[in-house]
């Protein structure tokens, strides 16, 4: 399909129109990352783009004959009712009218398109949607959208900055800290998080001495374990995101305690 | 969730003001109860009245009244703000450990202490709409009272309700004789002591507390005391973190020499509301700090127990968990 002779892919008029909305400017507005997304697509356009787009034209096509749209958006909020809200999300100034229902996780993931906090429990025991606001982590699910004016969030979507990943998501990756990954964005929100409480002093329920001079707090795995319990993992990859976390903390690079299989290993 | 109006106040007056007009009307602050709730079809309030940019977030020194010498706490501080204060940790140590011991981080930072003492009393059944629940259907019946009931109250229920009230923080401040300062739409002030704040289920299992609608709480007050450098809050549950206490204890000593002054223990995970348990107060007093007298006094603490179907391990349970809790403070 792809025309080796140009290095350019060879796209009927649908196909070049979605490769355009799919490279559009619009998408960049997202988030931080919305950059590396672009480069991302433009680097699999050069190399084969038609395969590309021609799936999901094609699946476009399918979703088209099954008789739904590949993307509804959420139903407007009754004017009655509906809220204006202003608020930061990753440094960026957004603008909102919203169902005063609508929760901080819901309005992330279907009003702003930042799906990277999750939806997990959404009744507050399970932490997948933890987001930072103001500094300090929060269950998003519990948060109401219209409280969040004037306030700063911060979510996973905000924490690499350009190219480079935050530390926090560089070792999750270097320790295997996750597997399905569903609870990931949130773990590593709260884990973000934790480094400056730890560095505010501020106590815990394993914390020895509570009556001793606040200071900066040195982590002990115990105190990492009690301080990340709001975050739960099915999958549990708990050993391997402590250790994540006790690299971070501790600002010194630990091996990781997991490798890939050797040939010889594969030979027996 | 069934629609709101959300209406926002920045003073006590304004905002106790909306909610004299509208019976159906709540305060939202922290929101990590009341909104879980409402997912749930179980609180179902058609105005929320934002008083989280309320300024009662202040932690004092108290210098004149009866509690000169303690701590005024605001009810809007978060939870996590509370128990990370220096004062809170010098002087009242045993409050910072249990909110500490309560939620997780996140919900400790979201949290106020306000909304902590108002959270409501409650158990499986209260939350799954489809069963009987006197709390949140007056005259459905009670389906703990011979359903599942592990989770229950072993004092101080009534046929209508064994659910237990789930905060930390208050069985801290029940045993350290805090007061609960509120005031009404008049702007008139009312105090309460901790003990009197939340209730027993009685006939009216749908009150918790014995707040009135549109009353706010302002404040809670802990008057000086000498326990800072003996106290402990003990918290037993299934997992070591992250979840509801079977049975906690807030035990607190003073000693003089190898004997016990006075003493303090709460209990937690065992009935509608903050547990006291005066009676082993009273017979540690002049008893020397040792394993035996507090195994006496655990003895004491639970005799009056009754226990249901499924946890009647709570009485054992809760003798042993006295005697450690105070076996830490000495």
């Amino acid at each position: 399909m792809m025309q080796e002779e140009t290095g350019q892919p060879d796209l009927s008029a649908d196909e070049q129109k979605l490769l355009e909305e799919l490279l559009s400017e619009d998408i960049n507005g997202l988030s931080p990352l919305g950059e590396q997304r672009r480069n991302f697509l433009k680097q699999v356009a050069a190399a084969g783009a038609a395969i590309l787009v021609s799936q999901l034209a094609g699946e476009s096509l399918f979703a088209h004959t099954a008789g739904e749209e590949a993307f509804v958006p959420p139903p407007a909020a009754d004017p009655a009712t509906a809220v204006q809200v202003a608020f930061k999300v990753n440094t960026a100034g957004r603008s909102l009218t919203v169902d005063p229902r609508m929760t901080l996780l819901d309005s992330l993931r279907e009003k702003l398109g930042l799906t990277g906090t999750k939806k997990g429990c959404d009744h507050g025991q399970c932490g997948a949607c933890t987001v930072i606001v103001d500094g300090r982590r929060v269950l998003s699910c519990l948060t109401l959208a219209v409280t969040c004016e004037g306030k700063s969030v911060t979510t996973i979507e905000g924490l690499a900055k350009g190219g480079t990943l935050h530390p926090m998501q560089a070792a999750f990756i270097k320790h295997d800290g996750f597997q399905c990954g569903y609870c990931t964005p949130g773990q590593i929100c709260s884990a973000v998080a934790l480094m400056a409480e730890a560095k505010r002093g501020e106590p815990s329920y394993v914390t020895a001495d509570l009556r001793a001079n606040p200071g900066p707090v040195q982590l002990s795995d115990d105190e990492i374990r009690e301080r990340m319990s709001g975050n739960l993992c099915r999958c549990g990859a708990y050993p391997n995101i402590l250790s994540a976390i006790r690299e971070v903390h501790r600002g010194k690079e630990t091996a990781q305690s997991w490798q890939f299989i050797s040939p010889d290993q594969t030979a027996e | 969730m069934r629609p709101f109006k959300y209406s926002t106040s920045s003073d006590a007056r304004s905002a106790t003001q909306l909610l004299e007009v509208n019976p159906n009307a709540q305060f939202l602050a922290g929101g990590t109860n009341i909104l879980d709730l409402m997912k749930e079809d179980v609180e179902r309030p058609d105005e929320l009245v934002d008083i989280t940019r309320l300024s009662l977030t202040g932690v004092q020194t108290i210098t004149t009244g009866t509690n000169k010498g303690g701590v005024s706490i605001g009810s809007l501080r978060t939870n996590t703000e509370t128990a990370s204060h220096p004062l809170i940790r010098q002087q009242f140590p045993l409050l910072s450990q249990a909110i500490l011991a309560g939620a997780s981080q996140q919900i400790r930072n979201m949290a106020t202490n306000g909304g902590n003492l108002n959270q409501r009393t409650r158990c499986p059944y209260f939350y799954e709409v489809s069963m009987p629940c006197n709390k949140r259907a007056p005259g459905s019946g009670c389906g703990a009272f011979q359903g599942i009931n592990r989770m229950h109250a072993i004092f101080g229920w009534s046929e209508k309700c064994i659910a237990v009230h789930p905060s930390d923080m208050c069985v801290a401040l029940a045993a350290l004789d805090a007061v609960v300062k509120v005031r009404n739409v008049a702007g008139q002030e009312r105090v309460i002591s901790f003990t009197d704040y939340h209730r027993l289920p009685g006939n009216t299992p749908e009150k918790d507390n014995t707040l009135n609608h549109g009353e706010l709480v302002t404040a809670i007050e802990i008057p000086p005391n000498p326990f800072a450098a003996r106290s402990y809050y003990l918290k037993v549950r299934d997992r070591a973190s992250y979840a509801f206490a079977l049975v906690s204890v807030a035990a607190a000593l003073q000693t003089e020499g190898t004997a016990i002054k006075q003493a303090r223990i709460a209990l937690g995970g065992v009935a509608h509301k903050p547990w006291r348990a005066t009676e082993a107060e009273q017979f540690l007093a002049g008893k020397p700090a040792t394993e035996d007298s507090f195994r006496q006094a655990a003895e004491l603490a639970m005799k009056g127990a009754k226990p249901f179907e499924h946890n009647a391990y709570k009485v054992e349970l809760g003798k042993r968990a006295i005697v450690h809790a105070l076996m830490k403070t000495v």
